[in-house]
């Protein structure tokens, strides 16, 4: 049977949950820390990454260039590194979207202060603004007024990292105070849930039990799409509920997280996953 | 094990293992177990949050 490695830089429940798993399937399993491993250019000797690995740092550029290196050694990542890629930043994701006729809200794509601030002008508040890397909401932001606006490029101007010149604004959209997380396994759809809160972020942890969501037949298939537009692999898609125009899919991401859902969830999630992994390089 | 940094008993899991982060129940600090081997723990300073952090 094939080994796997799950690669990771902070062991979490989900890192845990898959090795098990992939010892119940009988599976060998290789921990591997990101943060404690050595690759280089002319030997594989001593480095021990299975036959098929699954990428699980948090930090996401850790994740990426780790990808890089496995791919370079022949390993099979999951995800791989275009889609990784493709996720780790909200511009390139969202313009995969749209390109493949997955329904996404209307984004709007600028390069400096000025430009965005000229955008905002001419289509008017309220928009939201995120950063094109990063995560859990993190600077995910509701601009209501000009004011806003004008304190957010103060903001920008003064942290000036490489990606406080790329604006990323979208319209706000009308939904009811909740969104759907629908974890795909190579496109099939195995759980999703609600996630709700009193804020405008509804992504942020709340307490207590996750809301189980039925995947319905549209919600399975805009999911599936939805995978199939980033290149696939295991992935966390985000959608929203538009009053108007239906489901509207805001974020794809590419290690998902799901110890909460595990919980309650029909399907066994990281059995689904590690079954993936060995099913791409099965022997 | 106690916390390095104000002395507070841990309480690390006895099936906690090398990689995982063991928050200080009195200061908060995050230490990451760098090394086990029974019952002989290894602490290091967890890594604080990035920038790139998330899913
Ligand atoms: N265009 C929008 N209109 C209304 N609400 C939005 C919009 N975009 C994001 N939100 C809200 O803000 C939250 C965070 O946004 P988003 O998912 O894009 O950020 P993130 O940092 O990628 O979060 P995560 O890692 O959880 O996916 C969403 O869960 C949603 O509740
Ligand atoms: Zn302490």
């Amino acid at each position: 049977m094939s080994r796997v490695c799950i690669v990771f830089d902070r062991l979490r429940t989900e890192e845990k949950m898959l090795q098990k798993e992939a010892s119940e399937l009988g599976c060998e399993c290789v921990m591997r820390d990101a943060k404690t491993t050595q690759i280089n250019t002319d030997t594989k000797a001593g480095r021990d990454f299975g036959d098929v690995a699954l990428e699980r740092c948090v930090s996401y550029f850790r994740g990426l260039h780790f990808t890089a290196c496995l791919e370079f050694l022949d390993v099979p990542v999951i995800n791989n590194f275009a889609v990784a890629g493709i996720c780790g930043n909200k511009m390139f994701m969202t313009a995969r979207l749209k390109k493949s006729g997955v329904p996404t809200p209307k984004t709007y794509f600028s390069f400096s202060g000025e430009a965005a601030a000229e955008n905002a002008k001419e289509t008017g508040y309220p928009l939201v603004i995120k950063p094109v890397i990063g995560s859990w909401g993190r600077g995910v932001m509701p601009i209501r007024d000009g004011d806003a606006m004008d304190a957010i490029l103060e903001i920008r101007g003064v942290t000036d990292g490489p990606h406080d010149r790329i604006y990323y604004m979208q319209e706000m959209v009308k939904r009811p105070p909740r969104d759907i997380r629908v974890i795909t396994v190579g496109g099939a759809p195995v759980a999703a849930m609600y996630r709700r809160s009193s804020g405008f972020k509804t992504n942020l942890a709340l307490d207590g039990e996750p809301e189980l969501c039925k995947i319905t037949g549209e919600i399975g298939e805009l999911a599936t799409r939805a995978s199939e537009a980033v290149g696939g692999g295991i992935l966390g898609v985000d959608m929203m509920e538009d009053e108007s125009r239906g489901l509207l899919v805001h974020e794809v991401n590419n290690t998902v997280e799901f110890k909460g859902i595990a919980k309650v969830a029909e399907q066994n999630i990281p059995r689904a996953m590690v079954k993936f992994a060995l099913d791409l390089v099965r022997k | 094990m106690n916390c390095p940094e104000c002395d507070a008993g841990l309480g690390i899991p006895s099936d906690a293992a090398t990689g995982e982060i063991i928050a200080c129940p009195d200061c908060g600090a995050d230490f990451e177990i760098a090394k086990k081997d029974g019952s002989n723990i290894e602490l290091k300073q967890a890594e604080s949050v990035g920038e790139d952090w998330g899913e």
